[in-house]
């Protein structure tokens, strides 16, 4: 079932929270709305789900065909997953995932035994079947969202919604915990929409990416294209660490600090004033200048403890700089605080000052 | 540790020896003696068959016993299903007026119950207020056990207000929003979501106002008019009896209610323990 939002719009009070948003989500995708807090992006889930109404006059909301935008939240079946889990504390995992089953009308319901059959199939598809008589104090945080996940899951949801699901966790059961949601996506292939302000959940989970910020769409891509396509400033700042420079760009060479740089992008090129960014591991950094464009840096902290060695540098010019690099070539390069080195671009990217 | 039970833990902040002695000793003194000295004396004082025939067998006591308890049953139950509406408009929407209608709901904790069983009794009298409209109909309230119960009610009211309050508030609007989601009706969520989960507050409310309408005198004293076997509730019998210096009975009566009153609010608490048997 595809999720097709068309010029949402809301509002609360005199704050914009939605302005005239519209989102394509295909049948059988998984897609994570990512913003920081503030961007519109929990409002744009919870006017999906029904949970919030769009603002009077504005788009609509269809799933597949069908205009849901009048329907209230218990005809849309939705599979809604909160950030805290908001499980029925006074019922066993069991009641809990037979709910949306036992509420339904006498002729749409199924029989005792087909519920008990169908929640235990869908507790051992969230790994908790022997948890069905617990009760969700009983349980930790990462058995307690699964167990709403299934709960979701037992109404045959048309689209599934999930609200910074892992949100509360803590970082290693975050990480077990979404791997094993892209495992279930695949296996389940319901269309699903998450939120989440963690750049790293939604670059590892999600098909696309809906980027948000102030109420708006930034940018829509698959991870590769978010990450190392960003359209906007805002998208390439969100998505990892970046160095930012004033710059001039004067007929195709872009001028900064103490460098000059040909334009990069394929984009339409721009004129006069903006800023350049520069991932810190798209810096190399060497000891001898050797003829390439480079600047002069003086380096202010090592951080050698991970995978890569970071560093803090000053340029000449007296602007900060992030650099990273492996530690084999750290171990080459005999570096210390208060050394000098050549600091050499390898990509950068250019937006127009906002 | 050694013992089976740990009786007191390790913590920053001691005095559990201090606060539990004077935990025992506030009440032994207010509670525990005089009523260890109630049964002391009944035990010691009354035979078992001077028991029986002035606190059990007799019939007017019994016409008390009955009126007592279950005019208070009946007006806690009331309070149980209004309470629970007074505390879910005061928790869940925003109106003028607000703060003083939550106000007026302590009004009964702080009225001498005299006054309020006047202002009832002068109300619903034939020529009352409101007696006067209900009086052609052939409902009788002042003087007769409808009464009795709007007294009970009335002082009751405040408990369970004030204990499902907090209940309500603690309440997570997103299991709501969850069982919505789910496809169960507005009625669905309240009785399968919401009420389970106040419900334990809720019995404490209601246990409360019970215990308070059984031992309440002043106010029915006034609505009740006080007619042996009809409108005579058993606290007004123990002065009754006290009056005709019948001691002996009046202890008897006391001693009735006391193990009554235990019981019941023992059976509540096991109910209650049940109610929150998903707390771990």
């Amino acid at each position: 079932m595809s999720i097709e939002v068309q010029n949402i719009s809301k509002t609360f009070g005199t704050f914009k929270a939605l302005s005239s948003v519209s989102l394509n989500v295909p049948t059988g995708q998984l897609v994570a709305l990512l913003g920081p807090s503030g961007s519109g992006k929990t409002t744009l889930l919870r006017i999906i789900a029904g949970l919030e109404q769009a603002d009077e006059g504005s788009g609509s909301i269809y799933f597949h065909d069908e205009d849901v935008a009048t329907q209230p939240v218990r005809r849309r079946q939705v599979g809604f997953v909160f950030q805290h889990y908001a499980l029925f504390r006074h019922m066993s995992v069991f009641e809990n995932v037979a709910f949306g089953l036992r509420v339904r009308p006498r002729r749409a319901r199924p029989t005792k035994r087909d519920i008990r059959d169908r929640v235990h199939r869908l507790l051992a598809l969230v790994q908790l079947d022997g948890m069905a008589g617990r009760y969700p104090s009983q349980l930790s945080g990462g058995q307690r969202q699964r167990v709403a996940l299934a709960r979701a899951l037992a109404v045959e949801p048309k689209v599934l919604l999930l609200d910074e699901p892992f949100g509360a966790l803590d970082a290693k059961v975050r990480k077990e915990l979404r791997a094993w949601l892209r495992r279930l996506h695949d296996e389940l292939h319901v269309t699903s929409v998450f939120v989440t302000h963690d750049q790293d959940e939604a670059l590892e989970v999600a098909d696309r990416i809906v980027v948000m910020n102030e109420g708006r769409i930034e940018q829509i891509g698959t991870p590769d294209e978010v990450f190392h396509h960003p359209q906007t400033e805002f998208v390439m700042k969100f998505l990892g660490e970046v160095n930012a420079f004033h710059c001039r760009v004067d007929s195709g060479r872009v001028q900064f600090d103490a460098l000059e740089l040909p334009f990069p992008q394929e984009r339409q090129q721009i004129e006069g004033d903006a800023r350049v960014f520069i991932r810190p591991y798209d810096v190399t950094i060497d000891t001898k200048t050797n003829g390439l464009p480079s600047v002069t840096a003086e380096v202010i902290r090592i951080h050698s403890a991970g995978p890569v060695v970071r560093l803090e540098l000053r340029t000449a010019t007296g602007q900060a700089l992030a650099a990273e690099l492996s530690q084999e070539r750290f171990g080459t390069m005999n570096l210390q605080v208060g050394s000098n080195v050549y600091v050499r671009p390898r990509h950068i990217r250019v937006f127009t000052s906002a | 540790m050694s013992h089976g039970i740990a009786w007191k833990q390790r913590s920053v902040l001691p005095g559990f020896g201090l606060s539990m002695g004077l935990t025992l000793l506030y009440l032994a003194l207010l509670v525990l003696i005089p009523l260890a000295g109630l049964v002391l004396f009944t035990g010691t004082w009354i035979t078992l068959a001077e028991f029986w025939d002035k606190a059990v067998a007799d019939p007017r006591v019994l016409a008390s016993y009955r009126l007592s308890f279950g005019a208070s049953l009946i007006a806690a139950s009331l309070n149980g299903v209004f309470g629970l509406i007074v505390a879910w408009v005061l928790v869940r929407y925003r109106f003028p007026g607000k703060r003083f209608i939550d106000a007026i709901v302590d009004l009964p904790f702080a009225l001498p119950t005299a006054v309020s069983g006047i202002a009832l009794t002068t109300l619903y009298a034939r020529t009352g207020w409101v007696g006067r409209w209900l009086d052609p109909l052939g409902i009788q309230v002042a003087y007769a056990w409808p009464g009795i119960v709007i007294a009970l009610t009335l002082i009751g009211l405040p408990f369970v207000v004030r204990t499902v309050q907090p209940a309500l508030e603690d309440l997570d609007h997103e299991i709501e929003e969850a069982s919505a989601s789910l496809g169960a009706t507005r009625w669905q969520t309240f009785r399968r979501v919401i009420l389970p989960t106040v419900f334990p507050a809720l019995l404490t409310g209601f246990a409360m106002a019970f215990a308070r309408a059984i031992g309440e005198f002043g106010s029915v004293y006034f609505i009740a008019g006080n007619m042996p076997m009809k409108t005579e509730i058993a606290p007004l019998l123990i002065i009754i009896k006290l009056e005709q210096f019948d001691y002996v009975g009046a202890t008897g009566i006391g001693v009735v209610m006391l193990v009554a009153a235990f019981v019941l609010l023992l059976v509540i608490n096991l109910l209650q323990w049940w109610s929150r048997r998903y707390q771990a």
